[in-house]
């Protein structure tokens, strides 16, 4: 839990600096953000290369683990659904914003596009906030849903953002399995979303 | 997105060809990195003003549609993780 107030506190401390504008107008962070995250993979990938246990590992793990991209879908919509009672958007709707599996930036933009502004707006944050809630609160995530969890809560993000906290929560021998959920879950992005907003 | 894959999978090549040797930064290392994009991603959230002047009316919604499909999706990986576990068994 310490780990996850520091981390909130980071971003939370770049989200004040963003909306007071205490920074250069000039600055973009998208590029820093991006050669940050290159180093991020490498230092995660050294890890991994050291210890070659890790490949080893991974033999050990059951074959019932390439179902967890359908499982991370089948929540996902379950969820959503749930909760969709409370809204005036239509289930359709609803579901097209859930299936932005965190990818906010994609889905932000498709639903912009079949939907208007405001529900990608919708899906904008409320993808953004997925990601933010796996990376917050993937170490109790473990603890209590078991060491997939992780996985599922980040979607389409595991196999770049939010993968380092999962390697860090679930565990090294888990990284195969989050680049393989990641990757999957990154394609079906952009043909859910078009498919609930067509209905 | 492949750059960022190549960038692990050259690190992995990397860490493979060290491993006789004891290097403990990485875990310090991957810590301050994520700290750091954290921080990043709180700025870029920050100065989208359009984000930040709809925040208050569509925030909430989206934070109940965030929660709604973090926890479902959570809930059905314990499932399966459950049902591996019996399996093993």
């Amino acid at each position: 839990m310490k780990g996850s107030l520091i981390i909130l506190s980071f971003f939370a401390t770049g989200l004040l600096l963003g909306l007071f504008r205490w920074i250069p107008s000039s600055w973009s962070s998208a590029d820093v953000s991006f050669y940050v995250l290159c180093a991020l993979m490498f230092s995660v990938g050294f890890s991994i290369g050291h210890q070659p246990d890790t490949i080893k590992q991974f033999r050990r793990i059951h074959s019932r683990v390439l179902f967890l991209p359908l499982t991370t879908i089948v929540g996902t919509f379950v969820g959503v659904l749930v909760v969709s009672t409370f809204f005036k958007h239509s289930v359709a709707e609803l579901l097209a914003v859930g299936s932005g599996f965190g990818y906010y930036s994609l889905s932000g933009i498709l639903i912009t596009q079949y939907k208007g502004a405001e529900l990608g707006t919708i899906a904008l944050l409320a993808n953004i906030m997925r990601e933010v809630l796996t990376l917050l609160f993937a170490p109790l995530m473990v603890r209590w849903f078991g060491k997939l969890s992780p996985i599922a809560a980040g979607g389409a993000t595991t196999m770049d953002t939010t993968f380092p906290i999962i390697v860090r929560t679930s565990g090294k021998e888990f990284s195969i399995i989050s680049i393989y959920s990641g990757f999957l879950m990154d394609f079906s992005v952009p043909f859910l979303v078009t498919l609930f907003c067509s209905l | 997105m492949f750059i960022v894959l190549a960038f692990m999978f050259v690190g992995i090549v990397a860490g493979y060809l060290f491993r006789s040797r004891k290097i403990r930064f990485q875990n310090g290392l991957i810590l301050t990195l994520i700290w750091v994009l954290l921080f990043l991603l709180g700025l870029e959230v920050g100065m989208n003003d359009n984000v930040v002047r709809k925040f208050a009316s569509l925030g909430l919604e989206a934070a109940v549609i965030a929660v709604a499909a973090t926890l479902g999706s959570v809930v059905a990986a314990k499932l399966l993780w459950g049902s591996i576990k019996n399996h093993e068994k």
